[in-house]
Parts: C-alpha cells; structure tokens; sequence
C-alpha cells in the first residue's frame, strides 16, 4: 500500500493581521504551519498503514521553507517526503496548483505506484477546498471530499469503505482504490508524536523537485501563467456593530438568554424555519 | 533499545545552545532537547546581550545575528516620585566594530543561535519536555521525555533548562528556592516607531540606550527596573525579590503599571502598543546559591546552576560562557571516555576559576545586605534626588551654605553614625 498526501504550508490564520492599506494578509505577522487539515490527512494514513502495511510518502509546492512541513509530517509518521518548488510555480491558483501536483503524483507514481491519495478538506489560507478535486480529475480516478472515516482497506480487491459527512448524516461509500480523499478534522485526533519519529524528522532532509525533475510538463500551466483566477477585490468585513454581552452567572446568563428569547419571537421563528428545512 | 548520543542538552537557551554547538563543532554526536515550540519561544530577558562571550563562541556573530540595536549610552536613574538623578556613558565607540553589547529579543535571537548548532551538527527537537534523568548505578545514563517511546541515553546530559531547574532538583543538586534567592520579573514588549524611539531617547540609526532605574520604580523595594531600545520597540520591566514582594503585598503586574504611568517614564512609551507580555523568575542568590555542578554523566550550567550577577544584570553572558566551559569538558571526558564525576569536575574547576565565579564571589553579600537594610533603595535615593533639587535651584543661597543644608539634612535622617555605617556596609558587600 503507497500512500501520498498532498501537505500545504499556510500562515497561521488564527493570528494573521490583515494590513489596513491593502487589503491583504500581512504573512509576516503569522508563523508558517502545516495545514491543519493535512495534518489530519497525514494521521489518516498513518493508521491505514498501521492496517495494511506500507508507505506513506508527502508531497508539497512551495518555497524552500516548506520543508518545515515536510518534516513535521515526518514527525507524525510520513516515511517519505518530496518538495516541488520552482520560481516557475509561484502565484499559483487551485488549477495550475492540482496540475503542478499531478504531475509529481505521476513521477512518484513512476518510482512507487501510488493506490491512494490524501488532501486535506481545504487549506486554511485560500479555503476553496479545490485543489484535492483538481488533482484527481487530472489522475483520472474517483475524488470523494468531506471524509470522516476510512475502513475496509482490501488490498486484494482494490477497493475501500469511507464514510462522508453530510449537512444531515453521513454517506457510506465503497469505491475502487487508487482513488482521492479530502478529509475533515473529525476523522482522527493527531497523536503525540513518538521521540523515535522526532529523531528522524530531525534529520530528515526531503527529495526537492524542480520543473525540470518533473519530465515533460507544459509550462503555461503552471504558476501565474497557468491561473485564470483573478482576485477582483479583498475586503475585511465589516466587525459587527451593537449586540449586548450576558453577563452574571450561568444561571443568570441562561435566565437573561431566555428573556430575550421570550421576548424577541422574531428570532425564535428564524429559527424554526431553518430547522424545519 | 532507546539511540544513544555522545551528549544530550536539555534546553535551548544561551546556557544549552552555546553548550550544544561547541560539542557539535568538535564532532560529537549532540542532542538539544527543547519543550518550547521553538528556541526562544518562551524565553524572557530584558535584552542586553554582551558581545564578548558571545564572540568567544560565534566570532563577529553581530555579522548575522539577529541583533536590535548596538547599545551606544547606558543611563542610571535614581527615580523618585516626580524626580530623577541620572548619570551615564555615551560613546561612540560603542557604536562601532567591535561594539560592547546589543540589544535582543530572545524569541529571535535564540531561533537564530539553536540554527548556528543544527548547521555544526547538532540535532535540534522542539516541543519535547525532559521529564527526568534516566539513573543507573548512581550514574546518569540519559533522559526520559514526555513522548511515547521517550527514553534516550547519552554519555553525559548537560542541564540548561533554566532557573527553576527541576531536573537538577530530582537529582537532589538544588533545593527549592528561598524566596531571597529569587527575582520575580514581568516585563512588557511596547511597539514604537523607530523615529520616535530615535527621538525621544536621543539616538541615531542604529544606536542603542539601556536605563537602569532604581528606588521608586520598586517602590524602594530591593530591585530593579530597565527600559530599553530594540528597533521597533522598547523593551520595559521591573522585578524584586520574592521575599520583597511577599513583604510589601505587591502584585508583579501593578507594579509594571505603576512604573509604565510614571511621570518620568510615561512620556517614553506615549502611543506605544503592547505587543507582548512576559514574567520570568531571575536567580539571584548569587555564590551561596550556587548548587552542585558536576555528577557522574551530568553538569549543570546557565540560570540552572543559579549563575547571574545581579548587580550588573550579567546573565545571558554567564550562561553562554558555562556552556562552552561544560562542552569543553564532555569533550575532554569523551577523549579520556571517562564519564565520571571527577572527570566531569573539569567543568567545575574551570568555572571557578572564571570571571562567573570570581563576580559571584565579590557579591556575595550585597544581595542579603540590601534585602536586610532596606534604606538604601527606600531612603537614599529620595535624599538623593532632594539633596539634588536644593543643589541646583538658583534661589540666591551661596553654594557653600546649600551643600551644608544639603549634609544637615541628610544626616538628621540617618544620623551621622547611621550614615557611617550605611556607608561602610555597602562598601563591604560590593567591594
Ligand atoms: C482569496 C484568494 C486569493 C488568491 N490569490 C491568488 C493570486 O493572487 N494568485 C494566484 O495565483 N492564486 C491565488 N489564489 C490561489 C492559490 O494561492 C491557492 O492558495 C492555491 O492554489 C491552493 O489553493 P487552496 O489554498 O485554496 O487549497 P485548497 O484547495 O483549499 O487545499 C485543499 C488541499 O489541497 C492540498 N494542497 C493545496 N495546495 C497545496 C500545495 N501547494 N502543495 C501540496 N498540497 C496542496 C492540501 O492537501 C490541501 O489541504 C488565491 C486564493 C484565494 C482563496
Ligand atoms: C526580565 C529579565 C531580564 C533579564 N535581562 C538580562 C539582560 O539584560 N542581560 C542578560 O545577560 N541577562 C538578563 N537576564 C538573565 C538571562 O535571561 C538568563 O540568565 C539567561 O536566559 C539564562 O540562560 P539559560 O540558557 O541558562 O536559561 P533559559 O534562557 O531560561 O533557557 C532554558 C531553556 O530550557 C528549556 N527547558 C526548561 N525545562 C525544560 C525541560 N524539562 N525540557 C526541555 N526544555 C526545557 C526552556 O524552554 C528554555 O528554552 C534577564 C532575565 C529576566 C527574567
């Protein structure tokens, strides 16, 4: 069983600062980290090979720097780790991004057949969750986002049993391997890594790929060149004005909530219509 | 069966990282051990770092250092409540190859430094505390950390883990703290634009100013407080011992506040932005709180083994020199591969043979002489400041009848003998 997830680095957006002026995110104000998300994906695969045995292979774009990441997913059990980074990828939108990736996908698959691919649900920094998509259509096999649990991993029948969030409930698939997943926080909590995983990613100094590593590749797909994004305008939203703060006690909080609530239907029946859908 | 390493460092601050890189440098196989999420990401220090023991480890580091301002004027205040009696130094010599000392900010300074020993080979893991030394046969043989699977052996552990050392304190090295023997510090990060910061403390690009501010910024208690000048911010604090702040009820967090709205300080920080809020214990016992240094497959170096002076706010620097002396020392050990406490005393002898011990042992009293007698924060630097204002106000007195007003007034205070002794006394326990 190969196994390989795709690992972004990301600002911390939960200390971010947006600079005023321009609207954008000031990156400097934020330590760069794995992407929660793929943290969760690299987990996953690490309790799949607990199962069936194997490798779990990463792989990211980005700058030189992310070999942070690479190594922090080393921590958390990665056997092996590539880093694609190439002026040519800078400025990258979600397609030229999961073409860029496929095309690794493809040279590692070359060394080691790959039979599944990991994403996370989204990167917290972009947030369009299309990037695991993306590299699946270009791979040809079936993409199944929002997953909280992977089971029955049959080796001999290629196949796998996953279970989808839903808005309501869930959605139990079975579907063929090789295919990509994009997974959600719940599947797994991430383990406190073993000292022994530590020492390796101490040491450990992943593969780096350069355009000219990944064969033949069409160059106005990658990078700036490659994205048909544009981004319009950015703006801060605006914070949100009023409102009142409970304060006392639980009980007195609860007893206040319950006044208003009494008083105020309106928001009550707001309420009742969404729930009713 | 746990990896073995020729030495493991657990800490990696100045004391562990300098200890760490000189191993690594020589070729032995180094383990630095840090609980942080990064070097220096918990690490607190007012900021000025001394160019000369730093140099001893990493030659014209300043080159690339992460490195505030080179300190160009060092200030002394005498502050009372609406007055100050100041004097310092201002060269331009500082400010120039080979410099004196600089400002810092730990969080990048360290990151930086533990970088310098991961290129010479040590090998770096974050986010790993060190739970206790691994004992067998009266000898240490390793660490055991917080991770699954954590156990990891080593000939010789080095422990650089801080002021409240807990590892040397499981090896019955330390004892607890007497509140005497420690200084609660609380210091705050304020961001300021560099022109102001130029302006108001008088600098130019690239030029530092440290200040030293005794008596009401302690409220007399026995202590001090800083104010110091990085590139973009200034870095403020203040600390006593435990046992003062104990006696006087006071919180750590008011008295920063009461020294942050003092009318001679405020006017520094006007408009500054809090960016970081720090409190740290400092060792201040001094000689007598020095614990056990050396034991069969273990030293004890930095604020672990209580090495700062006080009086000059040496600590950083004595910690770096300890970590090179103890590496120096496991280097020795591995050539001899001999492992044992006398082996290891190499360290200790050196270290006592240093500037460390030497300043420690000439201090040796003052701490316990100003916590004793009080009146010289809490008394003579309001007389100070008085003796002062009536020298220098032109109210048509001669200047001989005000300098004997000035010395009648001080000696009905203390009195004559009192004065004497005080005198006398602080001369002893500095001398
Ligand atoms: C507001 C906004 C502005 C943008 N501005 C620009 C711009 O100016 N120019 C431009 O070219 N692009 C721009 N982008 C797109 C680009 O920077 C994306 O961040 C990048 O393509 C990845 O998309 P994502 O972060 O949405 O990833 P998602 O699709 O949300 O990521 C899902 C998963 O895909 C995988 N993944 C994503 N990226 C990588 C990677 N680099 N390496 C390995 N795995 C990865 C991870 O597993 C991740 O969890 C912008 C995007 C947004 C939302
Ligand atoms: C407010 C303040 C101002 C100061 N100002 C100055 C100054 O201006 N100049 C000066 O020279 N000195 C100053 N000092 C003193 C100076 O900060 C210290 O002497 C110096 O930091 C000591 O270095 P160290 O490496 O021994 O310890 P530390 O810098 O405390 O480093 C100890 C390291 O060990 C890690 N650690 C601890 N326990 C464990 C464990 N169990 N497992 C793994 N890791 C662990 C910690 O996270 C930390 O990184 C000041 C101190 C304070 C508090």
């Amino acid at each position: 069983m190969h196994i390989v997830v795709c690992v972004k680095q990301v600002p911390d957006t939960k200390i971010i600062k947006i600079n005023p002026k321009t609207n954008t995110l000031d990156r400097r104000s934020a330590p760069a980290i794995l992407n929660p998300y793929d943290a969760h994906a690299v987990q996953a695969a690490v309790k799949i090979r607990e199962e069936t045995g194997g490798m779990i292979s990463v792989l990211s774009m980005g700058p030189p720097q992310a070999v942070a990441i690479i190594k922090k997913s080393i921590e958390i059990g990665a056997d092996r780790g590539y880093l694609i980074s190439d002026r040519a990828f800078a400025g990258a939108d979600t397609l030229a991004t999961s073409y860029a990736l496929s095309k690794a996908l493809q040279k590692i698959a070359n060394e080691e057949p790959i039979d599944l691919v990991i994403c996370g649900k989204h990167a917290i920094d972009g947030d369009t969750g299309q990037v695991g998509p993306g590299i699946a259509r270009r791979l040809d096999i079936p993409p199944i986002t929002n997953v909280i649990e992977v089971s029955e991993v049959n080796k001999a029948e290629k196949t796998v049993l996953i279970k989808r969030k839903q808005i309501s409930g869930y959605e139990l698939i079975q579907t063929q391997l090789p295919c990509l997943l994009t997974v959600e926080k719940e599947i797994n909590s991430i383990l406190y890594s073993p000292l022994p995983n530590m020492l390796r990613a101490a040491r450990y100094e992943p593969v780096i790929w350069a355009v000219s590593d990944l064969g033949e590749v069409d160059k106005t797909q990658l990078g700036l060149k490659g994205s048909p994004t544009i981004v319009g305008k950015m703006f801060t939203p605006p914070k949100l004005e009023g409102g009142k703060k409970l304060e006392g006690s639980s009980d007195e909080q609860v007893s206040q909530l319950m006044d208003i609530l009494m008083e105020r239907k309106d928001l009550l029946k707001l309420k009742e219509t969404s729930t009713a859908n | 069966m746990p990896e073995k390493f020729d030495v493991i460092v657990v800490g990696a601050g100045p004391a562990g990282t300098s200890c760490a890189y000189t191993c690594a440098k020589s070729g032995l196989n180094v383990l630095l051990i840090e609980r942080g999420e990064y070097p220096g990401s918990k690490n607190v220090m007012g900021g000025v770092l001394y160019r000369k023991q730093m140099e001893e480890i990493i030659p014209e580091f300043w080159k690339e250092a992460p490195l505030e301002r080179p300190v160009i004027e060092q200030r002394f205040w005498m502050m009372d409540k609406e007055s100050v009696v100041s004097f310092g130094y201002k060269g331009l010599e500082w400010g120039m190859e080979p410099y004196n000392n600089f400002t810092v900010l730990r969080a990048h300074f360290d990151q930086w430094f533990a970088r310098k020993a991961v290129e010479a080979g040590a090998l770096l893991i974050n986010e790993t505390v060190v739970l206790e030394c691994l004992v067998e046969n009266g000898k240490v043989i390793g660490v055991r950390t917080d991770r699954p699977d954590g156990d990891i052996l080593a000939d010789v552990v080095v422990l650089a883990d801080g002021v409240n050392s807990l590892l040397s304190k499981q090896l019955g090295f330390h004892k607890e703290f007497r509140p005497d023997e420690v200084a609660l510090t609380v210091m705050e990060v304020v961001n300021l634009p560099k022109d102001k910061i130029n302006d108001r403390f008088n600098l130019e690009e690239n030029q530092g100013c440290t200040i030293e501010i005794f008596g009401d910024s302690t409220k007399g208690n026995l202590g001090t407080a800083f104010l110091y000048t990085n590139k973009e911010s200034l870095n403020i604090g203040v600390g006593t011992t435990l046992s003062s702040m104990i006696k006087a009820k006071l919180k750590p967090y008011d008295l920063l506040d009461y020294l942050k709205t003092h009318p001679m300080i405020k006017p520094y920080l006007e408009g500054g932005e809090s960016a970081e809020y720090l409190a740290h214990l400092i060792p201040e016992g001094g000689y007598r709180s020095v614990p056990r240094v050396a034991g069969n497959g273990v030293l004890v170096v930095g604020d672990a083994a209580q090495l700062v002076n006080a009086i000059h706010r040496e600590g950083s620097n004595m910690a770096m020199s300890s970590g090179k002396m103890a590496a120096e020392a496991v280097i020795e050990a591995k050539q001899a591969n001999d492992f044992s406490e006398s082996s290891l005393n190499r360290y200790k002898d050196a270290l006592y043979g240093s500037f460390i011990m030497k300043d420690l042992e000439k201090y040796k009293d003052a701490a316990h002489v100003f916590e004793k007698y009080p009146q010289y924060l809490r008394d003579y630097v309001p007389m100070m400041n008085r003796a002062a204002s009536k020298f220098f106000t032109v109210d048509g007195t001669p200047k001989r009848d005000k300098q004997k007003e000035i010395m009648r007034n001080m000696t009905s205070e203390r009195g004559k003998f009192g004065m004497l002794q005080d005198i006398y006394r602080a001369w002893k326990a500095v001398k």
